[in-house]
């Protein structure tokens, strides 16, 4: 069958069997490898990606029920060298060890800051509790979200208004760009 | 990872045209909402449809709305395709039926609820089903369907059993109705061995309170304890009565001996029997606590009160 | 002694504060992971490639009849359908443990564990590979299986491994440490015995990336390329050119990034033989990456100790011995990863960090029809089992004698003039300073305050522990007298060169599974020669680039491949001190190091920086006699001892007393892994560690049914912690550099894997004090701790 669908801001259109799975269709057919999987039943969360702008774990997803949807991949997280402030947070707070689990922390921890600017760290466990990490122990994620919690982007279209004074002028790219 | 075996697929594009897809291929058709229950089975082989008939752009069974006047006043209506993680941000539910608040927040985990539905968790049926419990707690009209119009159903006649339900394979459960009650209070509670697992056991329970403060109405459902429908014999010593601790400790014993659970992975008997009692008295102290403050149907109900 | 550790801010990248040598840094590794770009097994695609799918048993134990492949074969896409009855024509039906049994790559006799290698598939891709398997037709003749170690010894039992020619019956060893008779004396002469069966439940390691291979044999040269889940490509080298045949320099074994290992990555597994064979047969490369399920069933399990222990102590609290007989189950094959001398590991550190008059254990592995391995999950080779034994032990006696369980530690603790200390069991202790690192960790935690609060509690029937662990760990193996894999010699090689313009790459023959390698290595090369760590590139997983060693697992990485680095390193400085000699027209003897430069004794004006040097060697410098025109230089690094590192832990849980639920509130960890190179990374091996324990003394199990059924073989019941089971760790340190490292590091892998399962377990029993328990085993699930206050503390399922 043909699906179609944008995928970090790229139209795509592929023929596929119907039982591809999402993550099947963005790791074999697109090639797109940062998005990973570690089980069977929709437990681990090592495949989450966003589906307009809400994180799924696209190993209970069809690659057809994507169709007409736009995907946001961990490869389309950063806006060329620069990186979105959950990127970075995950670097700065050592919110990563093997990588394994990495793109669906920080596609889910995007989301969440997306919904929820500030969040405190009950917020942030309970945003990520669908998702296992065995190496870091969350913690240092927790401090990663909070890490981009404190230094978002400066954009025009998503003015936040009590937003730290020293937010990081570096990441002068919109919001969408960053998204895109 | 497990992979599905082969089907066809087929996105419908209304109820109506969902209903004739059903029709055209027959009962190895599946419908497919979230996909959180019925994927699963299939990466496992466990479920092998033909054809799966993609729900998923029918926007008309995604609306929660309560309507206050015409033919449904007083009821609250969910629409089948509606997501977990709607339902649980909805400050509408929240303040009419916290008891659904309560039991989203236990569901799944966060990531599932923004697929899975509410449609999809009643027709999947498991008996360790959540919202299985809370609509039957809740008294809920399920609305089913067909090629020749609309049943609707009691949630005793909705479910025939684990796994299964009054659904036939041509129909679609489009939406369940609540009903609306004033003085009214609702709590579900649940133990799990860790955050998103399936329930070890769980209660829910709604109290409506007469004005003269005793007990009008009384509901309360089991999950996960082979409990069949709510729990009568314990929601019938409290009707009538003065809503007091011993009360609740009545109708505790009385779910305990009511229900009948297996020995798994997740406890032996005399643990599940106990929690049915245990949580039952959380549950029923909540939902009095909630329906004391609840002066009526559109009075927000005190959320953070935990009896 | 160092006190709380500062978290620095890190400014960005590029700011002059960066340290050069130890130090908060910024991994190197993380800019490909957090861009999703890491490499893993999964993410290799050849031209051609095609996809490997294992059929496995159903069941736990039963006689093969006849398996009939004809219709997986004409499936569409697919190539070959492998049989045990083809392997064994290929003479591969069988392959060597790291524990000198054999495993079966298929089956050709019969089935000894559910989920065992029966036939492999190899298709176009992984879909059409699932789909064949079911087409294969299997007759089993169903036999009794053994799941019960307690009961694989009785006369009678059904013989797992009649393949083993003589055998009849299903033990595997005996193995025993330290001195039986002293210690009865000790016990005879003891005012207080306290006796515990205390179980450490199977559990699995678990990492987010199940194992899998990439095989690619190429028929011309004879040459096999393997992209491999291994944490020892060296060890699997060596072992595939034994099994397989094919010459070792014609084999590669690459192991590129890994979703994480915890020891599950050690072992060569039939999936990994079946894709070699897989490219062989077709001529093709052919990918074999398992499900979580398979991972769970038929990859290397941790623990499974029955253990019988017993303590001996004055009235007044001083430890005098310990004692403890073990029943291993080792499942189907004996495929345990440890040094050869050592078939319960290290398992004989169980005397912990307290100066015993007599200590004594037996260890007794069986067979049963189960899953193999036994050695993994962050174990250090069975530290794991040996510090939950005598760290529940010391609590039991606690309780016993009414005595504060910190106190009771505080009292017997090794004192620090005693180091290096010889235990009653062969170890030799290399340094430690017990009490501060308790004393420490009390103040963190605000013990006493803590108490108050729970006896206040108390009184209101409020369930609340303090769960005290004080562990010494035993890491680094090890030193080649003492310590092989299958005849290979425990050591680890490292190169260094500095390239002409003073950038430099190391290779080192430890693979990271997450530990952040590439950073910690790079450190440990700058702080010895005082270029930065950025200017360094290091090389690993990768048999053809990389010099010999046997692996990541048991914290070995720090203690061996770090004290290889650091003298290559330092080679190197030593290399270039003749250069600069030569270069400055003066004596080696007359220049003095500071980091990254030789300068004139006397004259600091004058002399050379590293770089400068590397032009010299590379350049046109007259090179003193002897040494060559290059800055390299390799070492193979033999350690004179293992390493010990230690650390307290107190854990701080409530109990719902009406659900059994266990809520962790606090952990308070404090390490002393010797010197530190990286704290951000120490840290997140700490974190990692602990959240292990609490995976383990709360939820992770793999049990079984009477027909041995796996009952924990997806995520759905093999549990483990989310986010929201874990508290905000807290950690501190204490630094007692090891007297022998060459940099005094001691290796942090472990620690909190093998030391907190105890602390979080005492707090559970502390809690349920009131109703009279004084031990439960684990996981300490809702039910069990339900189960546990009315007297019952070993549910059966």
């Amino acid at each position: 069958m043909q699906v179609t669908m944008t995928v970090n801001g790229t139209d795509i259109t592929e023929e596929i069997e119907p039982r591809v799975l999402l993550v099947h269709f963005i790791r074999d057919v697109l090639r797109l490898t940062g998005t990973h999987w570690g089980c069977d039943t929709s437990n681990c969360g090592t495949c989450v990606v966003l589906m307009d702008g809400q994180p799924v774990k696209s190993c209970t997803v069809l690659a057809m029920m994507a169709d007409g949807h736009s995907i946001t991949t961990v490869e389309g997280l950063a806006t060329g060298a620069v990186l979105d402030p959950v990127q970075q947070g995950f670097m700065e707070e050592h919110g990563l060890q093997c990588g394994f689990c990495t793109p669906g922390m920080m596609l889910t921890a995007r989301a969440l800051l997306d919904h929820n600017p500030h969040p405190d760290d009950t917020e942030i466990r309970q945003a990520i509790s669908g998702q296992i990490c065995r190496c870091t122990g969350y913690a240092t994620i927790v401090r990663s979200v909070k890490w981009a919690a404190e230094h978002p982007v400066l954009s025009n279209a998503d003015t936040d208004t009590d937003s730290d004074a020293d937010a990081d002028s570096a990441h002068g790219a919109t919001a969408d760009e960053v998204r895109a | 990872m497990q992979i599905p075996a082969a089907f066809d697929y087929v996105r419908a594009s209304t109820v109506d045209n969902a209903l004739a897809l059903l029709e055209r291929h027959g009962p190895e058709s599946r419908i497919l909402a979230g996909g959180h229950s019925l994927l699963p089975m299939m990466k496992l082989r466990l479920a092998r449809p033909e054809w799966l008939i993609d729900i998923n752009d029918l926007f008309e069974l995604d609306f929660v709305v309560h309507d206050t006047s015409g033919p449904d006043a007083g009821t609250l209506r969910i629409g089948a395709l509606t997501r977990h993680t709607t339902l649980l941000e909805s400050a509408q539910i929240e303040a009419l039926f916290p008891i659904i608040t309560d039991a989203e927040k236990v569901i799944a985990d966060p990531i599932v609820r923004n697929r899975g539905t509410i449609g999809g968790s009643l027709c999947q049926a498991d008996p360790a089903e959540d919202l299985s419990t809370v609509c039957e707690v809740l008294g809920a009209i399920a609305v089913i369907r067909g090629a020749g119009g609309q049943r609707l159903l009691s949630m005793d006649e909705f479910h025939r059993g684990p796994y299964e339900t009054a659904v036939a394979h041509n129909e679609i459960l489009c939406e369940v109705r609540l009903p609306v009650r004033s003085r009214t209070g609702s709590a579900y509670e649940k133990v799990e061995r860790r955050v998103g697992d399936w329930a070890v056991a769980a209660a829910g329970a709604s109290l409506t309170l007469a004005p003269d403060g005793t007990i009008e109405a009384a509901a309360i459902g089991l999950t996960a304890v082979g409990q069949t429908g709510t729990v009568t014999e314990a929601a019938a010593v409290l009707v009538g009565r003065q809503p007091t601790e011993a009360l609740f400790v009545e109708a505790g014993r009385l779910a305990s001996v009511a229900c009948d659970p297996i020995a798994d992975q997740r406890g032996p008997i005399d643990y599940k029997r106990h929690l049915a009692d245990e949580l039952t008295r959380r549950v029923l102290r909540r939902a009095f606590a909630r329906a004391a403050a609840s002066e009526g149907p559109n009075a927000p109900a005190p959320a953070t009160q935990e009896g | 002694m160092t006190l709380l550790e500062d978290r620095p801010t890190n400014p960005a990248a590029g700011d002059d504060n960066r340290p050069i040598g130890y130090g908060r840094i910024q991994r190197k590794e993380d800019p490909r992971f957090v861009r999703g770009k890491g490499h893993y097994v999964d993410d290799i695609v050849l031209p051609g490639m095609l996809h490997g799918a294992i059929l496995r048993a159903p069941v736990a134990h039963a006689r093969l009849v006849s398996i009939d492949t004809s219709e997986a074969l004409a499936h569409p896409g697919v190539h070959a359908v492998i049989t045990g009855t083809d392997l064994q024509a290929l003479g591969l039906a069988w392959a060597p443990t790291l524990s000198m049994d054999v495993q079966a790559v298929l089956v050709t006799d019969k089935v000894r564990f559910q989920g065992q290698e029966v036939a492999f598939v190899v298709a176009d891709d992984r879909y059409a590979a699932r789909d064949a398997l079911e087409l294969i037709r299997v007759d089993y003749d169903l036999l009794p299986p053994v799941i019960d170690a307690r009961t694989a010894l009785d006369p009678g039992a059904p013989v797992i491994r009649d393949d083993l020619e003589g055998r009849t019956d299903n033990h595997i060893f005996d193995w025993e440490a330290g001195d039986a008779t002293e210690t009865d004396a000790v016990f005879a002469a003891a005012d207080v015995v306290v006796s515990q069966e205390i179980i450490y439940p199977r559990v699995h390691p678990a990492p987010m990336e199940t194992c899998g291979a990439v095989a690619d044999f190429d028929p011309i040269d004879g040459r096999l390329t393997l992209y491999e889940t291994t944490q020892a490509p060296h060890a699997h080298r060596t072992l595939f050119a034994m099994v397989a045949g094919i010459p070792e320099h014609k084999i590669r074994v690459v192991s590129p990034d890994i979703g994480g290992g915890f020891g599950n990555k050690v072992g060569i597994y039939p999936g990994y033989i079946l894709a070699v064979v897989g490219s062989i047969v077709t001529g093709k490369p052919v990918k074999w990456v398992e499900d979580r399920s398979e991972n769970l069933m038929s990859t290397s399990f941790a623990r499974d100790y029955i253990m019988q222990g017993s303590i001996a102590a004055t009235k007044d609290g001083t430890i005098l011995g310990l004692r403890t007989n073990v029943l291993a189950d080792h499942g189907a094959f004996n495929a345990t990863a440890q040094p050869t001398k050592y078939p319960a590991g290290f398992f004989h550190i169980f005397t912990g960090s307290y100066d015993l008059k007599a200590a004594h254990c037996t260890v007794t592995g069986v067979y049963t029809n189960k899953a193999p391995g036994g050695v993994a999950y962050a174990c250090s080779f069975r530290v794991t089992e040996a510090v939950y034994l005598v760290e529940r032990m010391v609590d039991i006696l606690a309780a016993k004698l009414g005595m504060d369980p910190a106190e009771l530690r505080l009292k017997n603790f090794i004192k620090p003039e005693q180091f290096p200390y010889a235990n009653k069991t062969g170890w030799e202790y290399d340094s430690g300073n017990y009490e501060p690192t308790m004393r420490l960790s009390m103040q963190m935690a605000g013990y006493d305050e803590l108490r108050q609060e729970q006896k206040e509690k108390r009184e209101r029937g409020e369930l609340m522990g303090i769960g005290i662990s004080f562990f010494t760990e035993t890491v680094g193996a090890g030193p080649r007298k003492h310590m092989d894999i299958l005849g290979l010699g425990m050591n680890d090689g490292a190169e260094l060169r500095v390239h002409p313009t003073g950038k430099a790459v190391v290779r080192i023959s430890v693979q990271s599974q997450g530990q952040g390698h590439e950073t910690t290595f790079a450190q440990i090369v700058a702080e010895e020669l005082g270029i930065p760590p950025e200017d360094i590139d290091v090389v690993h997983g990768d048999t053809d680039q990389t010099p010999f060693g046997l692996g990541t697992y048991g914290s070995r990485s720090t203690p061996v491949s770090g004290g290889a680095v650091a003298l290559v390193a330092r080679k190197v400085r030593e290399k270039a001190r003749f250069i600069a000699a030569a270069m400055l027209e003066t004596r080696p003897e007359d220049l003095e190091w500071e980091k990254g430069r030789w300068f004139v004794k006397g004259d600091p004006s004058i002399g050379k920086t590293v770089a400068e040097i590397a032009m010299g060697a590379h350049g046109t410098v007259a090179l003193p006699e002897g040494i060559d025109g290059n800055l390299d230089a390799e070492v193979t690094y033999d350690p004179p001892n293992l390493t010990f590192p230690f650390g307290a832990y107190i854990c701080v849980v409530d109990i719902d007393p009406g659900t059994g639920h266990v809520k962790v509130r606090r952990f308070i960890a404090v390490d002393d892994c010797g010197t530190r190179i990286n704290p951000m990374i120490i840290e997140g091996q700490v974190h990692g560690g602990l959240t292990d324990g609490v995976g383990m003394a709360l939820m992770e199990i793999i049990e079984f049914d009477t027909e041995g059924n796996c009952l924990g073989g997806s995520f759905m019941d093999y549990l483990i912690p989310t986010a929201m089971e874990v508290p905000d760790w807290e950690t501190g340190f204490t630094v007692t550099p090891s007297p022998h490292h060459p940099i005094g590091a001691k290796g942090i892998g472990e620690s909190a894997t093998v030391g907190s399962p105890p602390a979080i377990v005492n707090a559970v029993v502390d809690a349920l004090a009131p109703f009279g328990i004084t031990h439960m085993d684990m996981p300490c699930t809702p039910a069990r701790v339900w189960e546990a206050m009315q007297g019952r503390p070993r549910p059966p399922i």
